[in-house]
């Protein structure tokens, strides 16, 4: 089976700066995983992501989408077939709730009936209730309404592929992992592929199907959470993956050493 | 006196409106792209905004003046190559400077808010698929529009309130009332001229606002109440000053009393003889015999004495007989007819207070001289740079302690009050026999005479019906009826208006 997106030998370096921000990236995604890329700050987890949907060309290498090199599609036409999601969000302040979630299907020219059929079934799946939020403007929603509108948004005009990241990293942790579990339903109910980039290990090996740790712009390691946990490939995937275990225990260690409630 | 004040107002205000929202429109259909322009290159940031605020810190006079000379030229350079000139005077150069002032607000809110747009909103936009031409349309320029309306509200206020500087380069305004009330002492007049203005820009402000709020909170009925607004003040106020459609005579007039008198006395005479006549009020004085040699004004009175010294360029001082001969005889090859001389001379006569000439026992300029440098002189926006006063000083060894320059008719009361010692009066101004003032002889003849000469363009130059109209002025007009009438508009009691002295002067044309 050929993989749905993949990244072959992809290197891009910013003009101005002096590392490559990636460097001979190989990528390999299969169609209706839940692939998630892991890293620091400033590793090219973003970039990568950037790279799938052409918000970024590369210097080298190709980008292949179910095949068929990215550079041959317009990358309006390339984005529109793909759902996209980021921390910002990014919901247009002038425009309503509806709106915004059907702003894609619009540019595709869908006709309005169809736009506001497909809104309001979106809203339910990412439990809004319709009624009471399809005129609101985003002003009016919290963080987490945001990007559940955000969520909408990105699905609308029925993506195989959702690009999403840091998606729930500026949400409390409630709302975090609420949506986060939602969110893993819609991708399997959907059969979606989704990219999504985290800094944080634990969302990693609650959400993935499979994870890529990157690091100076290059994979270390790309595997199972089960692979990464059993064999690491370094020091660096091992610290890493044991960051959420080395967490709890010093949570353990804080509340124990705490007076007896 | 109000009567006459809105009488005017379907004339003054529908011209005023027409090049104020005139000028807006161009303004904002070329800052907009402009803006658009910068805010995508960056590097022309610096240069546009640079050049706009130059321009903005010129003042209004002196934009609107400069504007003249340049369309003269430009307009005898397409004339040459192109076979047709076009009117320097009056609508375009006013629309021009107008517009390039209306521009800076307007570019610099447009460039703030595009810059200012939120760069996840940008990524947003990429990221469902917009292209660049739709992220602007549809995410950049609706963010920015409150802003882009703040910016052309005050680009408005700012051109409706400059709109009435447009009175001395020709063009019709809410200023005629300033600039003649100005010269004629009706306060009346200035004041309502001010209220004018300030009511349409207040009124022009609030739709705006109006739009503001609609593009702020989205609301169409905003939009389309503000957008009916603007449609009417417009068609309201341009429609009643656009009666006939037949192509006016237009007359011109320096900026002073007399030579409002004396073009309301034309314009009644040419209206009586079937013409529509437009005035062109308050003209710079070369700026007038430029503009009637262009045809941009049909017939104004000149005074030989200034042509011969500012457009003949002559220094020598023959006598009238040879003034006029001459004068005539270069007008002629110019294509300009000169009709003839009116009866009277407006010479400059240099005049002191009775008491004060007196008590130093000055009689003429000769007398003057030895105390010049303890004395203080008074005069109007031109004599000191004019080759008038050259002559007399050099002729005379004039060196005064002080120059001041004054508003004509504020210089009369700065001789009155002892602000100065001596004026540069005018012969046939009426304040010289009201406040019994002293004229100065000039023994040496420095000064030219300075006949009143009524001027045709070469337009009308043979135009028998629009010359018949007019030669009965010829020779009909003395001083001391000039000095009446002058005295009826100038006088603080009992005051008339410009055309109710014209009506005086009509009565007493020596027939």
């Amino acid at each position: 089976m050929t993989a749905m997106i993949a990244l072959q030998k992809v290197s891009l370096s910013y003009k101005g700066a002096g590392a490559a921000a990636v460097q001979n990236l190989d990528l390999d995604i299969p169609a209706k995983t839940f692939f998630v890329l892991i890293g620091e700050s400033g590793c090219g987890k973003t970039t990568t992501l950037h790279l799938i949907n052409r918000l970024l060309e590369p210097d080298q290498g190709r980008v292949l989408v179910e095949g068929i090199d990215v550079r041959t599609v317009d990358p309006v036409t390339l984005r529109r077939g793909m759902g996209f999601i980021f921390q910002a969000i990014g919901l247009f302040p002038h425009l309503t709730v509806a709106e915004n979630i059907g702003i894609t299907p619009k540019l595709l020219g869908w006709a309005p009936g169809r736009i506001t059929a497909r809104v309001d079934e979106l809203l339910d799946l990412v439990r809004l209730e319709p009624a009471t939020y399809r005129d609101r403007r985003p002003a009016a929603l919290s963080g987490g309404q945001r990007q559940r509108v955000g969520l909408a948004r990105a699905l609308a005009a029925e993506p195989r592929v959702m690009l999403m990241d840091e998606p729930f990293g500026a949400l409390d942790p409630l709302t975090r992992d609420d949506l986060a579990a939602e969110y893993r339903t819609i991708h399997e109910t959907l059969g979606l592929t989704t990219v999504l980039v985290t800094h944080d290990m634990t969302e990693a090996l609650l959400l993935a199907d499979e994870i890529a740790v990157m690091r100076a712009g290059g994979i270390v390691q790309t595997g199972t959470p089960r692979t990464l946990l059993d064999a690491p490939a370094d020091d660096f995937v091992r610290t890493l993956i044991e960051t959420p275990k080395r967490r709890a225990r010093l949570l353990a260690e804080a509340t124990g050493l705490g007076p007896p409630a | 006196m109000t009567d006459v004040a809105w009488e005017r107002l379907p004339d003054y205000l529908g011209q005023h409106v027409l090049l104020s929202m005139s000028a807006i429109a161009i303004g904002v259909a070329l800052s907009l792209p402009l803006a658009i322009l910068i805010a995508r290159t960056g590097w022309l940031r610096g240069p546009a905004l640079g050049l706009a605020s130059i321009v903005q810190t010129i003042p209004g006079l002196a934009l609107l003046a400069l504007f003249y000379p340049l369309l003269l030229a430009l307009s005898a350079f397409s004339e040459r190559v192109l076979g047709f000139g076009f009117r320097a005077l009056g609508f375009l150069p006013a629309l021009l400077a107008l517009t390039l002032y209306s521009m800076l607000p307007v570019l610099r809110n447009t460039v703030t808010a595009l810059a200012g747009t939120d760069p996840a909103l940008i990524t947003a936009a990429r990221g469902v698929g917009m292209t660049r031409r739709q992220t602007l349309t549809m995410v950049e320029l609706p963010l920015a529009a409150p802003i882009i309306m703040a910016g052309i509200r005050t680009a408005a206020v700012l051109v409706i309130g400059t709109a009435t500087l447009s009175t001395p380069v020709g063009q019709t305004s809410l200023g005629n009332y300033i600039f003649t009330g100005l010269q004629t002492e009706n306060w009346v007049f200035v004041l309502f001229g001010c209220v004018a203005a300030a009511a349409l820009a207040l009124v022009v402000d609030r739709l705006l606002s109006l739009a503001e709020d609609g593009f702020a909170l989205r609301s169409r009925a905003r939009l389309i109440a503000s957008a009916v607004g603007l449609l009417l003040v417009l068609v309201l106020s341009v429609l009643p000053s656009l009666g006939g459609a037949s192509k006016p005579v237009v007359i011109g007039t320096k900026s002073f009393e007399e030579q409002y008198i004396l073009g309301s006395l034309i314009s009644d005479r040419l209206e009586k003889a079937g013409f529509k006549a437009e005035r062109r009020d308050g003209l710079g004085s070369t700026v007038v015999f430029h503009a009637l040699e262009a045809n941009d004004v049909d017939v104004y009175v000149d005074y030989s004495g200034t042509l011969w010294t500012t457009q003949m360029k002559r220094s020598d001082m023959p006598p009238r007989k040879v003034v006029l001969e001459q004068l005539s005889t270069w007008l002629a090859k110019r294509g300009v007819r000169y009709v003839g001389a009116l009866g009277f001379e407006n010479a400059y006569a240099f005049a002191m207070r009775r008491d004060r000439a007196k008590a130093l026992g000055i009689e003429t300029l000769a007398d003057l001289a030895p105390y010049a440098s303890r004395l203080k002189i008074g005069g109007d926006f031109e004599i000191f740079n004019r080759p008038e006063w050259d002559a007399v000083a050099k002729a005379y060894g004039l060196h005064f302690a002080v120059q001041r320059q004054y508003q004509a008719n504020f210089m009369y009361s700065a001789l009155v009050d002892g602000d100065v010692d001596v004026i540069s009066a005018f012969s046939s101004d009426g304040r010289i026999a009201q406040y019994d003032l002293k004229l100065l002889g000039d023994p040496k003849q420095a000064l030219p005479p300075y006949d009143a000469v009524l001027l045709v363009s070469p337009r009308r130059a043979n135009d028998d019906k629009f010359l018949a109209a007019l030669k009965p002025l010829i020779g009909a007009l003395d001083l001391t009826t000039m000095q009446q009438a002058n005295l009826m508009v100038d006088r603080p009691n009992d005051k008339r208006t410009a055309e109710q002295a014209a009506q005086f002067l009509e009565t007493r044309l020596k027939r």
